[in-house]
């Protein structure tokens, strides 16, 4: 096997050890709940008979280890039962919502990267300049406001006052994309409507930037301190020396080296944004995931619960193992080195 | 003590960290002096006065019930400080804990307690707070209670990173000749190795706690009415938006105050305790 392939098989097998202790946990958790679940789904009308039928049948009065049994059981067959919120199968629920969070996720992270790589090299490269300080500023405001500030303050600018972006949703409803991927940028360019897709261009572009500034900020400032240090080590001196040009020093030389820990940064941010994707999509009423998960929550949904967790911790663990790939695939020392995952 | 000092008063953005912390700690510590009603932190109602915008009177302007959005927002501070203050106290020590134990003793115990706080470092820290409030009811003790199950982990990893190394350096080989217990080694001759990065990510730490628990509350599974809370204040005025600006801005400019504060702070003393987090 090739080295990034044995890398790639161990991450992936501690992670989906990490993902079996993150279940144990969130069950753990969602049956400490005070409370009788199914009379909560059943509501104060019920009989007794009609609970306790509810109960057998979500084997609540068995013994907590032999829940998670049956729980893994329905896990291994891609089951995650069924919300006593909408009656439907978990799995379904969460295909509906999920494809709009991570489309939002997706370019907001691609903006995080689009721009704040760049900053980050600009700022670099004229260390005490504007654009240095500009970066600077960015980047301790960015963490210093929850998503929930930014995306209010965005609004107000961009949507109310210079009213350049719609206010909520996804799409105008006058377009009828259909349902291909779940993504609307894709289905739109798939279904070849380009009005459509630039409408839902201008949907996301609000919400993506709000839930993307304090990544933004961070990326830059990291890659600026990493190229920063890379630019100052005696091979670009060097480099330097043989007379390259310096738009080759920076992009050959200086930010391969600089771009491992940046990308470990991005990687964390992503979890961030998972999380702070709640809060930016009930701000601009983003059909998402956020909506059912709140809802979910505050019904005391336990499967609905139990299952939307998992799948964010899932996505979370995939998007580290992608970046642990790039990592490899840049970096050859991580690449050859073993033992240490 | 003077080199403090110095980095600390010599930059234009640690003394703007001071200065808005130091405001941020006063106003919440005299709230009750500073706040031009403090009877507005609780169940005021006043129609004659309700939704005004910033004026003499009310500098913010008023809430929705004619409470004024000024003397709510110091109140906030309060609460937002003791949370953060209280969750750290706890987060940290068992946190410490964990990461000292584990980084000395190797084997199975830090087999066991590095992967456990890996499983609480995969799932994305707001939805495992959130996971938490689902399943106790909101209040600001189970606040607590979710945002510190969802802290601690940092200060393992932490700490055990800096147990890695030092547990290798010439004193503790030292110590450990001589036949010092492991309580001693663990805490007077590692942890004081530790001290500069555990205090500097606890200033950095007590502006994102009050971020966290200020993104629960406006999610509605924080505080609850009507203790005035930065979160649930701009969830509430985010439906009124762009008339009733004030209702969101403020508060939501209340939290990049703190935090933007604590951060710079943070940074400060990064520098002065050569704290490399």
């Amino acid at each position: 096997m090739t080295s990034v392939g044995r890398l790639l098989t161990a991450r992936l097998g501690i992670s989906i050890l990490v993902l079996l202790g993150v279940s144990m946990l969130i069950f753990a958790i969602a049956r400490v709940i005070p409370g009788d679940p199914a009379r909560i789904a059943l509501g104060p009308n019920a009989t007794h008979e009609q609970v306790d039928k509810l109960r057998a049948d979500l084997h609540l009065n068995e013994p907590i280890w032999k829940q998670y049994g049956y729980f893994l059981h329905d896990l291994s067959q891609g089951e995650l039962g069924q919300s006593l919120y909408t009656n439907r199968p978990v799995t379904t629920d969460i295909a509906q919502f999920l494809p709009a969070t991570l489309e939002l996720i997706i370019v907001a992270g691609v903006l995080m990267i689009g721009l704040g790589l760049p900053l980050g090299i600009l700022a670099a490269k004229h260390q005490g300049g504007t654009i240095d300080n500009l970066v600077r500023i960015i980047a301790l405001l960015g963490v210093s406001a929850p998503s929930f500030v930014w995306a209010v303050i965005l609004m107000l600018l961009f949507a109310f006052y210079l009213p350049l972006f719609p206010i909520a949703g996804r799409i105008a409803v006058e377009f009828d994309v259909p349902t291909i991927t779940g993504f609307l940028l894709v289905d739109t360019l798939l279904d070849g409507q380009i009005a459509a897709f630039v409408d839902a261009l201008r949907h996301i572009a609000l919400p993506a930037f709000a839930l993307a500034l304090s990544g933004i900020g961070q990326a830059a400032r990291l890659t600026r301190a990493n190229m920063a240090e890379t630019y100052h080590s005696p091979y670009i001196e060097m480099a330097r020396s043989y007379g390259f040009p310096e738009w080759r020093i920076a992009r050959r030389y200086a930010f391969k080296p600089s771009l491992t820990p940046s990308l470990t940064i991005i990687g964390l941010d992503f979890a961030a944004m998972l999380g702070n994707a709640f809060l930016v999509e009930a701000i601009f009423a983003w059909p998402g995931l956020s909506r059912y998960g709140v809802a979910v929550i505050l019904r005391k949904d336990l499967n609905a619960i139990v299952g939307t967790v998992l799948i964010i911790s899932a996505a979370f663990l995939i998007a580290n193992l992608v970046v642990d790939l790039l990592i490899a695939l840049i970096n050859p020392r991580i690449r050859y080195s073993r033992g240490r995952v | 003590m003077r080199r403090a000092a110095h980095i600390l008063f010599s930059r234009p953005l640690s003394i703007a960290g001071v200065v808005l912390i130091g405001t941020v700690i006063l106003s919440a510590l005299f709230a009750d002096f500073i706040a031009p009603f403090p009877d507005h932190r609780g169940t005021v109602v006043d129609f004659t006065n309700f939704n005004q915008p910033p004026g003499w009177t009310n500098i913010m302007g008023t809430d929705l019930v004619g409470r004024d959005l000024f003397s709510r927002i110091l109140y906030a501070f309060r609460l937002s400080l003791i949370l953060g203050v209280v969750v750290l106290s706890i987060a940290t020590p068992v946190g410490v804990a964990v990461g000292l134990a584990a980084g000395y003793l190797g084997g199975w115990v830090r087999f066991v307690l590095m992967r456990t706080t890996d499983v609480f470092l995969s799932i994305p820290p707001l939805v495992l707070a959130m996971s938490i409030m689902g399943v106790l009811e909101p209040t600001l003790f189970n606040g607590m209670i979710a945002v510190t199950a969802m802290w601690w982990p940092w200060y393992a990893r932490l700490v055990f990173n800096i147990t890695l190394v030092e547990r290798e350096e010439g004193y503790v080989r030292a110590a450990e000749v001589i036949g010092a217990s492991r309580v001693h080694i663990l805490f007077v001759e590692i942890l004081p190795n530790c001290v500069p990065a555990i205090i500097t990510k606890m200033t950095l730490d007590l502006g994102f706690v009050i971020l966290i628990a200020s993104s629960l509350s406006f999610l509605g599974l924080g505080v609850q009415p009507p203790t005035p809370d930065l979160g649930s204040m701009v969830a509430e005025g985010a439906r009124y938006l762009p008339d009733s600006w004030w209702l969101t801005v403020f508060p939501g400019l209340a939290i990049l105050v703190a935090v933007f504060g604590f951060n710079l702070l943070g940074d400060a003393l990064r520098e002065i305790l050569g704290a490399d987090l």
